[in-house]
């Protein structure tokens, strides 16, 4: 690291490029004639910075331009533009999997990884993260903390005055990741249509990432958040003393960041070094410490058996009747305005 | 046999070439119908599954409000999971106009009620396509509802490979077996010939008997044309015998006539020079008388060894007979004829053949040998019964020694004596007939030994 010069620039788009970035940054060790990469990303600089700078520590050669986007624009945004991008990251396993169905990713045979953990050797998952509940402590001080959803459904319940308008969820239209934890968890059970109905009583507000959700559990706006990514709530050691996360025990709800090469990248070597790097990093036996994101459970062994599972049926609810109708009901059920 | 055969190719390499090439179509037919088969299979299995998904889908289509939805289950695309991740594409249409899915995906006409098939491509990667359709039938509404789901044949493709492979293996095992077993049944088929050959070969020069063992129905012809050609010339041989043995009777007969003319004509005759005359007239008729006598013998010992009178008889006691015979005519020339060895020597064998045998060698011993000496004769029972006679003369000439047992060959130091060149043919040929064998040879201290084994 230490003979790295790190050049950071850090620019905000705001009207150069036509894509409204929430974070872009380059990231470079200042050798000359470096060969740009263009990374699209779901996950916050913050998160992943770490991983950038050891991979251009080891790849000095190499610009990146580290690109973060919700999960539902990413997938609009490679779309539209497939020959713009060299990796993309996204914690939206179904839009990766319908990427990489559709052609976009491409096919790197000499990759070896679990095969639960990939898909026909061109989407490859990194990480293993569950979808918590995440409560402000102060407002559960003395409170027994609910540890299933029937136990979250029980103390709304118990208490609708202290909640309403203080619960908070992902709004699935907006968020590629909240619409697949949504869909997977209605799958997994009913509950989840009942706990929707209880915190569309309670008003709940909307949200489209988990990091404002967590902070403002921090702040005290919310006492309660709902299918929060729990690996961004742990990362926020700051706010520790002042949420808890909870991992539902009733049936979790884990998806795995996923990464590929795009198919029509012109810097394909740099870009398979680059997934490569990551994929080594992240696998549970690196053991090295620093880095904010989990790494990919059971990358030797079993995966969780609840974790969401790499297959093409994802792209069950990206289609659109099957879309339309979720929302119509997910929309009913949570927004009980007057 | 010197005249080279002509060769034309090998029947066992022919067979061999036979069956191998046939084994090897046989192995290459059976890999295209197995893999073919295996490729319908496969093909089947994943129709099979694309049908269950474009049902699943189909059966999950319900008109609400004058609207179609079709809330279709996690299943329908779950169960097209492959080992290889195949890709997968779908379409749901109603009547002409894309609902959701994939529009790359070609559109199929679909009869209602049944799941057609297909094969196509999207955006380049081949697919296999199910398509299937239903009539939806609301309030206000009259609709055809076609669904097609796709799927690309990778894992399909990696299962053909491997049963290829597999197909593969089986056929070349299968092959191997089929050289080994022709190779196998080649030397099978080929044995009775190789044994008749054998056999033929294996023949002592008189054998002309026909071929007895049993042999293939094939090989009867062959056989039967061979045994019959032995038999002409077995018949042939056996009348030149007899003509020989004829014309020697014929001949001895007046002979004798002759000579007793000859001997009383010598009583009466003075004068020197013609009783010299008349003695080597004696002496010429004697040779002549000798000769036939000796081709008669020959005659008969040829036409004997073919059918051998086996008798169990005593060694000793033939010698002795023959012994007592003989010795007014050494007594004649002041030699002694000795008889040693085993007490008792029992075998079965041909007792005129035997005496004839030994006779002629106890003559050649009293023939070649000086007077005043002795004849030693040795019967001995074992290892095998042998008759050795030895004399005291000059012994065989050494340089004649091989050809001497042969017909009419007569040694460096028989001018003068008497003789034809048959005794020793005899006597080897009687050996021969009995299983054994006739050797020459010299003492070291002077005499000649001819040992009689049987
Ligand atoms: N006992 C013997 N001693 C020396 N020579 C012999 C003796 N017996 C046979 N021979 C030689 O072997 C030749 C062949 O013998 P044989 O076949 O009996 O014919 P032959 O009628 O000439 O005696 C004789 O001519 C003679 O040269």
């Amino acid at each position: 690291m230490r003979f790295i010069v790190s050049l950071i620039l850090a620019v905000w788009a705001v009207t150069a490029a036509a894509q409204d970035w929430e974070e872009r940054q380059v990231f470079a060790s200042g050798a000359a004639q470096a060969t740009p990469l263009r990374v699209l990303s779901s996950t916050d600089i913050a998160l992943f910075e770490p991983v950038l700078q050891s991979f251009l520590a080891r790849y000095p050669g190499v610009e990146v331009e580290y690109l973060v986007t919700s999960t539902a624009s990413l997938d609009t945004y490679f779309r539209a533009d497939p020959d713009g991008y060299d990796v993309v990251i996204s914690s939206a396993m179904d839009l990766q999997l319908k990427l990489a169905n559709d052609g976009f990713a491409l096919r790197l045979e000499d990759v070896s990884h679990p095969p639960r953990a990939q898909w026909r050797q061109s989407l490859f998952a990194f990480t293993t993260e569950a979808a918590a509940f995440v409560l402000n402590r102060a407002a559960f001080a003395g409170q027994e903390l609910p540890t299933t959803r029937q136990g979250l459904i029980r103390v709304l319940r118990a208490a609708p005055e202290t909640f309403r308008g203080r619960v908070g969820t992902y709004d699935i239209r907006a968020s590629g990741l909240g619409y697949l934890f949504a869909t997977q968890d209605a799958r997994a059970s009913e509950t989840f249509w009942r706990l929707t109905e209880v915190m569309g009583a309670l008003e709940a507000r909307l949200y489209c990432c988990s990091g404002e959700m967590i902070e403002d559990v921090a702040a005290g706006r919310l006492l309660v958040a709902y299918n929060v990514l729990g690996s961004y709530a742990a990362a926020r050691g700051d706010l520790g003393g002042q949420i808890e996360i909870i991992q539902p025990v009733d049936f979790p709800t884990t998806m795995m960041r996923t990464v590929f090469v795009a198919e029509r990248t012109k810097v394909p070597g740099p870009a398979v070094d680059f997934l490569r790097h990551v994929l080594a990093l992240q696998s549970a036996d690196a053991g090295e410490e620093g880095y904010a994101l989990p790494p990919l459970a059971g990358a030797t062994g079993e995966a969780l058996p609840s974790t969401i599972a790499l297959e093409p049926a994802l792209i069950t609810y990206l289609d659109q009747l099957k879309r339309k109708t979720f929302i119509r009901e997910w929309e009913s059920a949570i927004i009980q305005g007057p | 046999m010197a005249d080279a055969v002509q060769i034309s190719g090998s029947l066992r390499s022919r067979l061999t070439a036979t069956l191998i090439g046939g084994a090897a179509v046989l192995a290459v037919l059976l890999y295209l119908i197995a893999r073919t088969y295996a490729a319908q299979i496969a093909q089947q299995g994943q129709d099979n599954v694309l049908g269950a998904s474009v049902t699943s889908i189909l059966d999950a289509a319900v008109v609400r409000d004058g609207q179609v939805e079709v809330d279709f289950p996690y299943a329908a695309f779950s169960m097209l999971s492959t080992p290889a991740d195949d890709r997968i594409f779908y379409a749901i249409y109603q009547d002409d106009t894309l609902l959701s899915g994939y529009d790359t995906l070609p559109k199929a006409a679909a009869t209602p009620g049944d799941v057609s098939f297909d094969t196509g491509s999207v955006s380049g990667a081949p697919v296999r396509i199910a398509t299937a359709s239903r009539r939806m039938i609301g309030a206000e509404l009259r609709t055809d509802i076609t669904v097609s789901v796709a799927q690309t044949q990778d894992s399909l493709s990696g299962t053909l490979t491997e049963i290829g492979r597999n197909v593969a293996l089986f056929g070349a095992g299968f092959f191997l077996l089929a050289v080994a077993l022709s190779f196998w049944a080649t030397s099978a088929t080929i044995g009775p010939l190789q044994r008749l050959t054998r056999s033929v070969m294996q023949r002592g020069p008189q054998d002309l008997s026909p071929v007895s063992r049993p042999v293939p129905s094939e090989m009867v012809p062959l056989v039967s044309s061979l045994n019959s050609l032995m038999g002409r010339l077995d018949h042939s041989l056996r009348q030149s015998e007899d003509f020989i043995a004829e014309a020697a009777h014929r001949v001895r007969t007046p002979l004798t006539t002759v000579r007793s003319y000859a001997e009383t004509t010598l009583q009466r005759v003075d004068k020197e020079e013609n009783r010299q005359a008349l003695r080597s007239m004696v002496r010429a008729i004697d040779e002549s008388s000798r000769a036939a006598g000796q081709l008669l013998d020959h005659a008969m010992i040829t036409f004997r060894a073919d059918h051998l009178d086996r008798q169990p008889l005593d060694l000793v006691d033939l010698v002795q007979d023959l012994v007592q015979g003989l010795t007014p005519v050494a007594d004649m020339k002041d030699i002694t004829l000795r008889v040693h060895g085993d007490a008792v020597v029992p075998y079965a064998g041909d007792a005129i053949l035997l005496q004839n045998a030994v006779r002629n060698l106890i003559d050649n011993a009293l023939k070649y040998s000086p007077g005043d000496g002795a004849i030693d004769i040795t019967v001995k029972a074992g290892p095998t019964p042998t008759i050795d006679v030895r004399d005291e003369g000059p012994g065989f000439p050494q340089a004649d020694m091989a050809r001497l047992p042969t017909r009419f060959a007569r040694g460096s130091n028989a001018a003068g004596i008497i003789g034809s060149g048959l005794g020793l043919t005899i006597a080897q040929d009687v050996a021969v007939a009995h299983g054994g064998r006739l050797v020459l040879g010299n003492d070291p201290k002077g005499g000649a030994c001819v040992s009689l084994s049987l």
